[in-house]
């Protein structure tokens, strides 16, 4: 209920030195990573965002402890799956006999790419989030299997690939061709669900910052994605993360994959644009 | 609007019967305000039970929302609701009775989820399983008489 603790100041910074705080979050510290990335934790909302004027990474909503697991790659707990993204990367497959490396050489050729996506593809003439592109490729580029959508080498490839931009602003398209995609899924966003009746605003827009239970409410943004979470101590994606949201609403959810979760992620991405790429992140 | 199509849904599905001296959770009556002034089962409240619907995460799971002095011994009360500390004087036993059977006659468009209701949802599921309702209507998050024993124990949450 209360916004009172979102007027932050010399007054809170007093009283913090003054009472330990033990589940709150420091919501002021800064996320650089390994002493070297500086990345952007909080910034203006975007333009389309009508009822917010800041926005948060979800990193600045976990404990100290959580937050100390990111702010170093040799702790990060996300890092061996990138390990074996590397591995992959590097591995031929497929009846064209290639790797990602023959066509895309070294993972850093990525630098960039998790900004944008989802983003338009002209040829395919639809909207594409990273793993739509990174199946297209195994398919017609590799003649390999597609991964399944949450599959774990799927979900550490993108942690690769994420992980070549950390620290880039996210900045994804919302007009133009995906436009009527992203409207799709800014009404997604606000539609109460399940027996609950809950849309993500509710929790997302309307309560962040409150405690639900045990739990400190985010602004749900996805720019940390893929994100380990300590609860299940592995990385997760992002259709994953919408289904368990939903899921709570005693709602049935979308499937990974599915229009309605592509057009969601695109509007939920978009409502991050501002804030630094962060996958692998970690959170509870 | 998500109101008046849900009643409709209801006015054409029927409901499973409750049992006798009841009332259904389509046949409450609330007045312009959102109070319902007949108990829903006829038997008094239970207090003792109601205090433990509201602290259950199968059942009320109110505490996930509502923060209250006289559930400290249960871990970790949410804020996204106002505290309940002194609820039975701010309300009357008709407007509690209201407020859970259904919020949102109360407060328009409310978060709070509504505990005595069974249809008019968008993509109901089967409880936490994320997979669809069975049936046209669910069962309602509470029964008639997990209301009335939530209705008393609130009741007893005075002002000092
Ligand atoms: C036969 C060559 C080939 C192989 C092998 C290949 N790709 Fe690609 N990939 C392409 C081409 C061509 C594009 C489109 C380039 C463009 O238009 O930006 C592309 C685009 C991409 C993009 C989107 C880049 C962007 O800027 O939007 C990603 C991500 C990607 N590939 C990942 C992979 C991964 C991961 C693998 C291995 C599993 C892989 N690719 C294997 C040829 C290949
Ligand atoms: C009942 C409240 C509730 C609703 C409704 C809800 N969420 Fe969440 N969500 C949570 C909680 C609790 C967490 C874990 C703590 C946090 O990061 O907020 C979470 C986490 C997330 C995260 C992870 C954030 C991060 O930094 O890793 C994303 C993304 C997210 N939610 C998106 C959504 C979307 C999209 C919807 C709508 C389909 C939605 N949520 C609906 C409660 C909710
Ligand atoms: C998802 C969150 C949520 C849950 C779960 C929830 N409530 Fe609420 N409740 C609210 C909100 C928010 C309000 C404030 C009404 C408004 O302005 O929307 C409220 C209002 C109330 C009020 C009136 C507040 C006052 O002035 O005293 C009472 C009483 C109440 N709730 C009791 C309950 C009980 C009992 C349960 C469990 C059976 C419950 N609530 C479950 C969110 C919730």
């Amino acid at each position: 209920m209360t916004r009172a603790n979102k007027t932050k100041g010399l007054v809170a910074a007093a009283i913090a030195a003054l009472v330990a705080l033990p589940v709150v979050a420091d919501e002021n510290a800064k996320l650089i990573v390994n002493d070297e990335i500086e990345m952007i934790t909080e910034a203006p909302a975007p333009d389309h965002m009508e009822n917010m004027t800041i926005i948060r990474s979800g990193w600045t909503f976990r404990t100290k402890e959580t937050q100390a697991l990111q702010m170093d790659d040799f702790e990060n707990p996300g890092m061996p799956a990138v390990d074996a993204a590397m591995d992959a990367w590097n591995t031929v497959e497929g009846t064209a006999g290639k790797a990602c490396a023959t066509c895309h050489e070294g993972p850093e050729s990525m630098k960039g790419v998790r900004a944008v996506y989802p983003k338009w593809n002209e040829a395919a003439g639809e909207v594409r989030t990273l793993t739509m592109q990174i199946n297209d490729c195994r398919t017609t580029n590799m003649g390999a299997e597609e991964w399944k959508y949450i599959a774990p080498e799927m979900v550490a490839m993108e942690a690769l690939i994420s992980m070549q931009s950390r620290g880039m602003p996210v900045n994804v398209a919302i007009d133009g061709p995906v436009q009527a995609t992203w409207e799709q899924g800014k009404e997604l966003y606000y539609t109460r669900f399940g027996q609950l009746e809950l849309s993500c605003a509710n929790c997302h827009e309307d309560n962040y910052d409150n405690l639900i239970r045990a739990d400190h409410l985010s602004q749900g943004h996805i720019n940390g994605f893929p994100v380990y979470r300590l609860k299940n101590t592995r990385l997760n994606a992002v259709h994953d993360r919408f289904r368990g949201c939903i899921r709570d609403t005693r709602g049935e959810t979308f499937s990974v994959g599915s229009p309605e979760f592509v057009a969601l992620e695109l509007y939920v991405a978009s409502r991050g644009n501002g804030l630094s790429v962060e996958g692998p992140s970690v959170r509870n | 609007m998500r109101l008046a199509l849900g009643m409709a849904a209801m006015s054409v599905l029927v409901a499973g019967a409750a049992p006798a001296g009841e009332i259904a959770p389509k046949d409450v009556v609330y007045d312009e305000y959102g109070a319902v002034e007949t108990s829903l089962t006829g038997v008094p409240g239970d207090p003792a039970n109601g205090a433990a619907v509201l602290a259950n995460r199968g059942t009320g799971n109110c505490v996930a929302c509502h923060a209250s002095t006289a559930l400290a011994d249960v871990p970790f009360h949410g804020e996204v609701g106002p505290m309940l500390d002194g609820a039975g004087s701010r309300w009357s036993e008709a407007e509690l009775r209201g407020l859970i059977a259904n919020a949102k006659m109360t407060f328009d468009g409310t978060i709070m989820p509504a505990f005595y209701k069974t249809s008019g949802y968008i993509r109901p599921g089967n409880a936490f399983t994320g997979k669809a309702a069975e049936t046209p209507e669910l069962p309602p998050l509470l029964t008639a008489q997990e209301v009335e024993d939530v209705v008393a124990f609130l009741m007893t949450l005075k002002d000092e």
